[in-house]
């Protein structure tokens, strides 16, 4: 096979798995920016977006508007999560709000076993997002889900993008996330901002949630742990709170394991994991603060 | 319902019996203040007095363990800081705390983000940049690489776009070269002629006085002396006593 | 000063025996006729051992790990990969290198090199670990945990990978268990509790404050994670030899929260909250547990709920963090007759 195309195939891969990686990691980013709070219980809102669309869609709407109505519920438990469990924590030191959160994702992970059962569900996806797209005479193929989740991602960081520079309550996002006391003392209403992130964030990881499954095919309670995990790296190296660190993380995380899957031996390829965070170790040693990130100031 | 002798339609801002504490330290003590239609007052004291905590809990972000506050007769304590400045009370607070990676003309848009009256928000960033024709040339630069004078200009500017019935002003000389801080002292002049209402805090005890018609000294969260600035100012040394807490 | 520093250890020994005792037998009541007692006090032993040695860095230095499962994984299979007679490592192991594959090594020394094989290990990945704050601490030692999984599932030839390693002898007694449990917090105590212990503290509270006194944070950290380590290491060779047969599965995300909950509900900085917090969670999920494969009152039928007390559990959980952050013992220990409440150095708001 030639090389070029299998690089443009592998090219195609890398951006799509991105995709997800940057979706979950802009959420996390989001929510660490303002609450200085590492949410270990947003990859649940991914599995909480994909059951959600399998239901709706069981209980008969079409796919697509089953999908949207998912990535809504992910949303919705977000916002619900904030208000139960991480308020009443809000201004606690960094370990209580992680082991808050750690609590949480406890939770909603046997709320899945007790609602689902622990075993993987089918998540049927119209055929349409299964067929085959060929190029270069079949020297490329990848399935349409793929473009799917690329364009689904790019649609919703221009929505972000927008967001956060034209409206008022983005631009309140960015000033909360910067310093949270000043935006108080301006006059920004910190609470909406905060339900307004959870809302934002977990409608992504939902969104994430639901494209992962499509991708997979299966729905499980747990789905979303490991790429919570992969999110985390991808945040931390892009800069911690920085969603566009996050955007960047996601993508360069998607690319070095695709890298590792297909380019390296394939004795290499079920360590991924490990390199991932071995790197990770790696790279907070030498760059604590992110790619992207201003150095941390100390605030008073 | 505020009673019959509560009602004083010059009174701005009425602080009474306001006593703060953070833990088992107690920075305010029964402490009572009050700042009338158009004027400036200052708060003068050392470091740790209480001056900040007095601004922070008018604005909302400190809770008072017992007193009351009160704007145009209405009580406010207890309420929100965003309801506090969607009343008309906007605080620039110590050290500026401009949102740094947003540009000039965003932060100003923010100090803005409590008012109803939308279309006469273009207007008044405008007088602004009339008053600080700087802000104007650096409206679409990050506001966090301006130097501190044109920063400090940004934080008034932000407070003011609140179209604030009192101003809450927290250290504006600090940290500023002395040439900038008359020219922002100038300003501030400039805003009580127009008929601004201001609590100014200040360890500089010159411009303060200059600019303020009265003033009250702290001294570990009590008031130790009053008066009109210009007596104050004549009395330097009885000033800098009440500072300090030498009894003569 | 002599007086509580060895009284400590002697009051938190019987405090935790007392509490286990009194826990058991309340469980165990119902199940006498079975050996069903002893069995959750071993557990019980096993997980305060874990507890305890997790607490050590993550309560008293307050670098918040979430890799220490990661240890006890490490100590299982060490001790078990050792202690496996050897026509059992033929029949298993086949690949086994012959060094290994030649000798087996009785219980407690195997023990006791999985406690050093752990520390050794600490000691390597501790180094960079330990210099990182905060929040990246708990993801990168949570990367380590995903690392070992990683390794002992594809290190096939040590540990039949993904498979249920079994074999291993059933040794983990009662006294065994209750004996390194008095031995673990006797060590812990003493080291908490001494003038180097101090600075566990004292780099936790203020670590700034620290640096300008000279106290150099790594080696303070690090030493906490690697004895903390040892003592993982130890738990898990019991835990091993207790369940006779484990996989990967066995020392991941689950246990970890299992064990981190403990620690949390018992309090972070006390070694005796440690031994409550096991105590409270165990006796709390056995009874759950026991509801959620269905009631039949005759006249109410309740269907089996499973998962149910895991949430329960989080719940309990998430209402420690709201209204006691630091636990139910937070600083303080328990000494015989009276409660020691150490001063408090500058609590944090």
């Amino acid at each position: 096979m030639n090389m070029g195309l299998y690089i443009v195939q592998q090219g195609i891969n890398a951006v799509s798995l991105g995709s997800l990686y940057a979706l979950v990691a802009i959420g996390l980013s989001m929510v660490f920016g303002i609450l200085r709070m590492t949410n270990f219980a947003h990859g649940d809102m991914m599995m909480v977006g994909a059951f959600g669309t399998l239901l709706i869609n069981a209980a008969g709407a079409p796919f697509w508007l089953a999908a949207l109505c998912g990535v809504a519920v992910g949303a919705a438990a977000g916002v619900i999560v904030e208000r139960l469990a991480y308020r009443p924590v809000r201004g606690a030191p960094d370990v209580t709000l992680l082991l808050t959160s750690l609590a949480v994702t406890y939770i909603l992970e046997n709320l899945g076993i007790l609602i689902f059962s622990s075993s993987p569900r089918n998540f049927p996806i119209p055929d349409i997002m299964n067929s085959a797209i060929q190029l270069a005479g079949g020297q490329i193929t990848f399935t349409a889900i793929n473009v799917v989740t690329i364009a689904l991602t790019v649609a919703a960081l221009a929505l972000l993008g927008w967001f956060v520079t034209r409206t008022d309550v983005g631009l309140g996002m960015r000033a909360a996330a910067e310093d949270l006391g000043a935006a108080q003392m301006v006059g920004l209403d910190v609470d909406r901002l905060i339900v307004v992130a959870f809302a934002i964030a977990s409608a992504f990881a939902g969104l994430a949630g639901v494209l992962w499954a499509a991708q997979s095919g299966i729905v499980e309670p747990d789905m979303g742990f490991t790429p919570l995990l992969k999110a985390f790296v991808a945040a931390i190296v892009g800069g911690f709170g920085s969603i566009s660190g996050a955007l960047v993380g996601g993508y360069v995380l998607g690319a070095l394991e695709i890298l590792i899957v297909a380019f390296l031996p394939s004795s290499v390829s079920p360590y991924r994991d490990a390199i991932v965070f071995g790197l990770l170790i790696v790279f907070l040693l030498f760059k604590p603060n992110g790619l992207m990130n201003r150095p941390q100031e100390v605030k008073l | 319902m505020a009673t019959a002798d509560h009602i004083d339609t010059d009174e701005v801002l009425g602080v009474r019996g306001l006593t703060v504490t953070y833990g088992a330290v107690t920075a305010l003590r029964d402490l009572s203040i009050e700042v009338r239609r158009g004027e400036v007052v200052a708060l003068l004291g050392a470091n740790g007095a209480g001056k900040s905590t007095m601004l922070r809990t008018i604005s909302g972000v400190v809770r008072p363990r017992a007193g009351e506050v009160r704007l145009e007769g209405d009580r406010i304590d207890g309420l929100r800081p965003s309801q506090i400045v969607a009343r008309g009370v906007a605080h620039s607070p110590e050290g500026r705390r401009l949102f740094g990676s947003l540009t000039v003309a965003e932060n100003l848009r923010l100090g803005a983000a409590q008012r109803r009256d939308r279309e006469n928000v273009e207007a008044d960033r405008e007088r602004l940049y009339d008053l600080f024709p700087i802000l104007r040339e650096r409206s679409q630069q990050q506001s966090g690489t301006l130097s501190g004078g044109e920063q400090q200009m940004v934080a008034l500017s932000r407070a003011l776009m609140a179209r604030p019935r009192l101003l809450l002003l927290d250290e504006p000389s600090l940290g500023i070269a002395p040439l900038i801080v008359q020219q922002i002292f100038a300003s501030l002049a400039e805003l009580k002629e127009t008929g601004v209402t201001m609590l100014l805090v200040e360890q500089n005890i010159n411009v303060a006085l200059g600019l303020a018609d009265r003033a009250y000294v702290l001294r570990t969260g009590e008031i130790s002396l009053e008066g009109p600035a210009a007596d104050l100012k004549r009395n330097y040394e009885e000033v800098a006593a009440a500072y300090l807490g030498v009894r003569r | 000063m002599s007086g509580p520093a060895l009284s400590r250890p002697a009051g938190l020994i019987v405090f935790g025996a007392v509490l286990i005792l009194v826990a058991a037998v309340t469980l165990a009541l119902p199940h006498m006729v079975n050996n069903y007692l002893v069995r959750v006090v071993i557990v019980m032993c096993i997980d305060v051992i874990l507890v305890a040695s997790m607490g050590l860095g993550n309560g008293f230095t307050g670098v918040f790990s979430l890799g220490h499962v990661g240890f006890v994984a490490v100590g299982a299979y060490t001790s078990g990969i050792l202690s496996l007679p050897v026509t059992m490592k033929h029949a298993f192991l086949p690949d086994l290198p012959h060094w290994l594959a030649s000798f087996s090594l009785p219980f407690l020394p195997a023990t006791i090199a999985a406690g050093l094989v752990c520390a050794a290990l600490a000691a390597v990945v501790g180094a960079p670990l330990m210099r990182l704050s905060g929040y990246f601490v708990s993801v990168a030692t949570l990367g380590f945990l995903i690392i070992v999984n990683v390794v002992l599932i594809n290190a096939s030839d040590f540990t039949r990978g993904a498979r249920t390693f079994a074999g291993v002898p059933l040794q983990t007694t009662l006294p065994w268990a209750m004996g390194w449990m008095v031995v673990t917090l006797t060590v812990l105590a003493r080291i908490a509790y001494s003038p180097f212990g101090r600075r566990f503290r004292v780099v936790r509270e203020d670590p700034i404050a620290a640096r300008a006194v000279g106290l150099s944070i790594l080696p303070v950290r690090l030493s906490a994670f690697i004895v903390g380590a040892f003592f993982a290491g130890v738990g898990g060779s019991l835990y091993g030899h207790y369940l006779g047969a484990f996989s990967p599965a066995s020392f991941y995300l689950p246990y970890t929260f299992a064990l981190v909950s403990m620690l949390v509900i018992g309090g972070m900085g006390s070694i005796s909250g440690a031994v409550l917090g096991v105590v409270l969670v165990t006796v709390t999920s056995e009874v759950l547990r026991n509801l959620e494969r269905g009631l039949d009152l005759g006249v109410i039928h309740i269907p089996p709920l499973y998962g149910a007390s895991q949430i329960v559990l989080g719940m309990m959980f998430i209402l420690v963090m709201i209204f006691r952050p630091s636990g139910l013992m937070g600083d303080r220990e328990v000494s015989p007759g009276l409660f020691l409440r150490r001063k408090p150095t500058g609590e944090r708001e």
